[in-house]
């Protein structure tokens, strides 16, 4: 079982958590105007990265928040959390 | 090939065992091949096998990073059954189930194929309707599937506890009789042994780095651990893995890749006569031949790559097994193990043309592939030799996350998601 340093809680385990996918896909500004390819990638796609990959993670037992974080899906080991809004940190 | 039969194993048995060959040669990788299979678990090795059997390609190749069936191949529960709800889905998987039925007899090599039966247990309201959909619906369809009483279920599966004071009590049960299992090795070894024996090269140890695309973007052959190979034809069959080739041409797939977890008892003397499975207390169990119980969990919740998973997800299937077979509380747990599974956002797979010329995926089978091994392979090389997909798996295409012709058995499939 991951422990899972929420930003706001600190570390807590992965039971408490929900994940929420890839982080980082902003949904589309304008909607009406998107072709089909574009709503494809934006629904579906993933980049299902092997090796360090930012995903975001709620800690919907605890403070319900959502934060992002970057774990390497080779290991499991995580390098570190942060808040939706901040960019991606360079991997440690 | 030598040809396996009563009369071969007496024969050997004179000979003290010491004569028998290896399976499939070791070949050195040629500069080039009419097409090459990325992948050699049962998916892909099945996919050559049918490719020099069914359309005459002689001259190709399969390439596997490690050895052969140690993928998820080697890390299934070998649960083989049809019953799934839509039309598409269930003619996929019953091709897949009549091939198997013929499939020591066509490959000389016994797969130990048995129809055992699968039973599906509903354990609330909402699982009866959707079972009873489930048996109506498979019925039209001409795939066997019966609706089973606890105490026929009870009969069926004498270890069931169906008392009606446990926390998920069993309400009734679908029945697929000509489901079953089979031995999963045995099919990947069979597979190579019947190609290697028509001159498909198996190179074993050898990953793929990278696609190489020609000007106009259509596929040249592929870079790999033991030099380039030249191929207009690839076919990627690499699972979990899958994601990670695909980018090497340059292609994002709708796919996430996630550990499935799966652990065997100590083996005990034959007690458990059929597979079971219960989607709703997340409990799969079956015994191997060995007298293993054989028992599948489910997913982690995030995707990984890393073959194994975390122990809550096993315990909480060990869990409902405890309960639904009581005697099994002093069973000890022998070996658990995670594979790495690519899911589809509708949890059907993917067997297609891609939009690079000459390169086609064979993935997407999410917590259950094992099944569709022969029919998947079966499909995959027709797609290949063809150049356009079967009738069978043209729904299975890759275009139809951008059309939005789903097939979407999220609520059929074996893990609840």
């Amino acid at each position: 079982m991951l422990l899972i340093p929420c930003p706001f809680c600190g570390p807590r385990p992965e039971l408490e958590f929900r994940y929420g996918g890839q982080a980082h896909i902003a949904r589309p500004e304008n909607p009406a105007a998107l072709s089909d390819e574009a709503w494809a990638e934006f629904l579906y796609l993933r980049d299902n990265t092997k090796g360090v990959h930012a995903e975001r993670w709620r800690h919907i037992h605890g403070c319900a928040r959502f934060f992002n974080m970057l774990r390497d899906t080779t290991t499991d080991r995580i390098l570190t959390a942060y808040k939706t809004g901040e960019a991606r940190p360079e991997a440690v | 090939m030598e040809r396996f039969s009563g009369l071969s194993l007496l024969r050997h048995a004179f000979g003290g065992h010491q004569g028998w060959k290896p399976f499939w040669r070791e070949p050195e990788p040629k500069p080039a091949y009419d097409a090459v299979i990325v992948g050699g678990g049962g998916h892909g090795m099945g996919a050559a096998y049918y490719l020099a059997k069914e359309h005459g390609l002689r001259n190709i190749a399969v390439l596997e990073k490690g050895w052969l069936g140690g993928g998820n191949t080697g890390r299934n529960t070998t649960i083989i059954r049809s019953n799934y709800l839509f039309p598409e889905s269930a003619a996929l998987y019953n091709h897949s189930v009549k091939l198997w039925e013929t499939l020591s007899e066509t490959l000389n090599y016994n797969t130990m194929f048995s129809q055992r039966g699968v039973l599906m247990l509903a354990h609330t309201v909402h699982d009866v309707q959707v079972f009873k959909r489930h048996v109506h619906a498979n019925r039209a369809a001409g795939v066997d599937n019966e609706w089973l009483t606890p105490a026929e279920c009870k009969a069926f599966c004498p270890p069931l506890n169906i008392s009606a004071n446990i926390r998920y009590p069993v309400l009734g049960g679908a029945l697929q009789r000509r489901g079953g299992t089979a031995r999963h090795d045995a099919v990947v070894w069979g597979y190579a042994r019947a190609a290697d024996a028509m001159g498909v090269d198996i190179i074993q140890n050898c990953a793929v780095t990278g696609i190489r695309r020609d000007a106009s973007g259509a596929v040249e052959g592929v870079e790999t651990e033991r030099g380039f190979i030249r191929a207009p034809k690839v076919g990627v069959s690499a699972a979990g893995n899958t994601s990670v080739v695909m980018a090497m041409a340059g292609l994002r797939m709708p796919l996430e890749s996630f550990p499935l977890q799966a652990l065997v008892s100590e083996p005990v003397k034959p007690d458990f006569p059929c597979v079971v499975m219960s989607n709703t207390i997340h409990a799969y169990i079956s015994q191997s031949d060995k007298g293993e119980m054989v028992i599948g969990a489910g997913t982690d919740a995030y995707t990984s790559y890393t073959q194994r998973g975390a122990l809550h997800v096993t315990s909480h299937t060990l869990d409902a097994i405890c309960e639904l077979v009581p005697m099994y509380r002093r069973l000890r747990m022998l070996r658990n193990w995670g594979g790495i599974v690519d899911t589809t956002p509708d949890r059907s797979p993917i067997i297609a043309k891609t939009p690079v010329r000459g390169l086609y995926v064979n993935c997407g089978w999410g917590t259950g592939g094992f099944k569709a091994t022969p029919g998947s392979a079966h499909l995959f090389a027709h797609t290949i030799a063809k150049d356009e997909p079967h009738p069978i798996n043209a729904p299975f295409s890759l275009d139809r996350f951008t059309t939005g012709r789903f097939i979407d058995e999220a609520a059929a499939a074996a893990v609840a998601h």
